[in-house]
């Protein structure tokens, strides 16, 4: 310490540690950041605050309540929600399908050069949020959960495209060289070494992802890429607001359901 | 003639893969369970190739390059950028205005009749579990569809897509933080509380020193994928690049498209930089 301790009066604590000026600057940076933020976008909170607007925004929503239960608007809700999740399924399935081969690259199988171009092209389908595949693909596969299913499928390809990649790199290497060393062909050494240690790995990030997409799946079709998201935006662009209740409620207990039913098995499989 | 081998390596000698039963056996139950989905999800990978959606493919595609790049575009893709960080900025500062006090509800860590073993008044259990629901509510509603709702009522432009990040975030934050707190290291706090210190010294001197890195570290995180989120509500007409970029699509301007997403890209890949640079500081 370079100041002297016998300057300081006995039993007082010593002095605070010099501040660095890189943290002040950082948050005043943070600080011009927030205020830019506000100043620069055009918000419009009288369209919040004033009575009469107060006023139409509780009708809004009290158009919501009760909540449409006819049977068969209910019935065709649960199709709905049948359909979002046979998206997602869909869309993990075709996606952990791709990503297989892709992390074989990825993993750096093939040399250098073609894991860095897969890598690459993992990381722009990871990048690009699946609303905005669905948007895309829309052009290509037409109005629908075909779309929906396209779209997911491209973003978890990238991510778990990445994710399997790393798993295989991770693998023991010993058992597929010693396969190798006597006289197994490539595909079954990696069949029968590499690929089951990586296996249960790939298993868990797969079904995680599906989790997460089943959550995905339930909004992509406000694009219009089928599922519950599209009847939701089909009946609020009507004003059809206690149908849409329903279908926000059907959301809201569809990701509840995975939420529970994910979180008791994740306890079952660690206790 | 030779003789036939034994029944036991006859029966090894027939396949390879001693597994096998098993295989065709899942893949078979595989089919099975998939087959209704394919038919649910109206699975028809022939569309793709059908003439007049390849021919609509490939001139949209065909459009992307070169991207879009004359001034007035660029000057417009710059401010809608700006617009989209901007939107997440706001949105996440007005989440921690209602995160905090949130938190500060919700949390454990500062129930004082639950010090030393006791338990939690009625009053104390009751106004916790509230705003833990109401946080649990905030949350689950996806972030697209309170937008979806505040567009209707704020009408189209920014005001939504700040409203929207601002009530998620504010219930992801909240309960993430109360968790924090109640997950770190509890004997400064409750060493204060037992002495008398009030909620709030205990809460600055006790709890926050252990948990500060973690809970600004997770905020950064936060800002990051409130960033994502600001772009794909401009989808529903919340403002930002999400907003033009689904403009451009509608009318099939595959330039612009790829310049956006182009700088979508690259602003994913910024933010996701800085919030490692800043986390990696606080270590």
């Amino acid at each position: 310490m370079r100041r002297p301790r016998a300057r300081q009066a006995p039993g007082a604590p010593p002095p605070p540690p010099p501040r660095a000026w890189s943290g002040w600057a950082l948050g005043l940076a943070l600080a011009a950041l927030v205020a830019a933020s506000f100043a620069s976008l055009p918000l419009r909170w009288a369209a919040f605050f004033t009575p009469e607007a107060a006023r139409g925004t509780l009708d809004f929503l009290a158009g919501f309540a009760p909540p449409e239960t006819a049977p068969a608007f209910l019935r065709k809700t649960a199709w709905a929600t049948l359909e979002t999740l046979s998206m997602s399924a869909l869309g993990t399935l075709l996606a952990a399908g791709a990503a297989l081969p892709m992390a074989l690259f990825a993993a750096g199988r093939f040399g250098p050069g073609a894991r860095a171009a897969c890598r690459a092209l993992l990381n722009i389908l990871r990048s690009i949020p699946e609303l905005v595949w669905a948007a895309i693909l829309l052009i290509a596969a037409g109005l629908g959960p075909f779309a929906g299913t396209l779209a997911l499928a491209a973003h978890t390809t990238g991510v778990l495209g990445r994710l399997f990649a790393d798993a295989l790199e991770n693998v023991a290497p010993l058992p597929e060289h010693t396969l190798r060393a006597n006289g197994a062909a490539p595909l079954a050494a990696f069949f029968y070494a590499a690929l089951p240690q990586a296996l249960p790995q790939m298993l868990s990030y797969t079904l995680y992802r599906w989790e997460n997409n089943i959550r995905a799946a339930a909004i992509l079709g406000v694009v219009g890429a089928g599922g519950l998201g599209q009847m939701l935006k089909y009946h609020l662009s009507l004003f059809q607001t206690q149908q849409a209740a329903s279908v926000i409620l059907a959301m809201l207990l569809l990701v509840a359901a995975v939420d529970a039913i994910s979180f008791s098995l994740r306890r079952a499989v660690t206790r | 003639m030779r003789p036939a081998p034994p029944a036991l390596f006859r029966s090894r000698a027939l396949h390879p893969d001693p597994a096998w039963r098993g295989r065709v056996g899942m893949a078979l139950l595989a089919v099975v369970v998939v087959w209704p989905m394919a038919v649910l999800a109206e699975f028809h990978p022939s569309i793709l190739f059908d003439r007049q959606s390849l021919g609509a493919t490939w001139r949209f595609l065909a459009d992307f390059l070169p991207p879009a790049h004359d001034p007035a575009f660029l000057s417009m893709l710059l401010r809608e950028t700006w617009q989209t960080v901007a939107i997440a900025t706001a949105g996440l500062t007005l989440a921690l205005l209602g995160a905090i006090p949130a938190t500060l509800l919700a949390t454990d860590r500062l129930s004082i009749s639950r010090l030393g073993g006791g338990r939690m008044r009625p009053a104390g259990v009751l106004l916790r579990q509230g705003v833990r629901w109401l946080l649990v509510l905030l949350r689950s509603v996806p972030e697209l569809v309170w937008a979806l709702l505040l567009v209707r009522i704020v009408g189209l432009g920014p005001t939504a897509g700040v409203l929207a990040i601002a009530l998620t975030y504010c219930g992801m934050l909240g309960k993430v933080y109360a968790e924090i707190l109640e997950s770190s290291e509890s004997h400064a706090c409750e060493a204060l509380l037992r002495n008398g210190a009030g909620r709030l010294a205990a809460l600055c001197y006790g709890a926050l020193p252990e948990a500060a890195s973690e809970l600004v570290s997770y905020t950064i995180y936060r800002w990051e994928c409130a960033i994502r989120g600001s772009v794909v509500m401009g989808f529903v007409g919340a403002g930002g690049l999400g907003q033009r970029m689904d403009e451009s699509m509608k009318m099939l301007a595959g330039g612009e498209v790829s310049a956006m997403l182009l700088v979508f890209v690259l602003l994913v890949a910024a933010a996701d930089l800085v919030s490692a640079m800043l986390r990696k500081r606080l270590g």
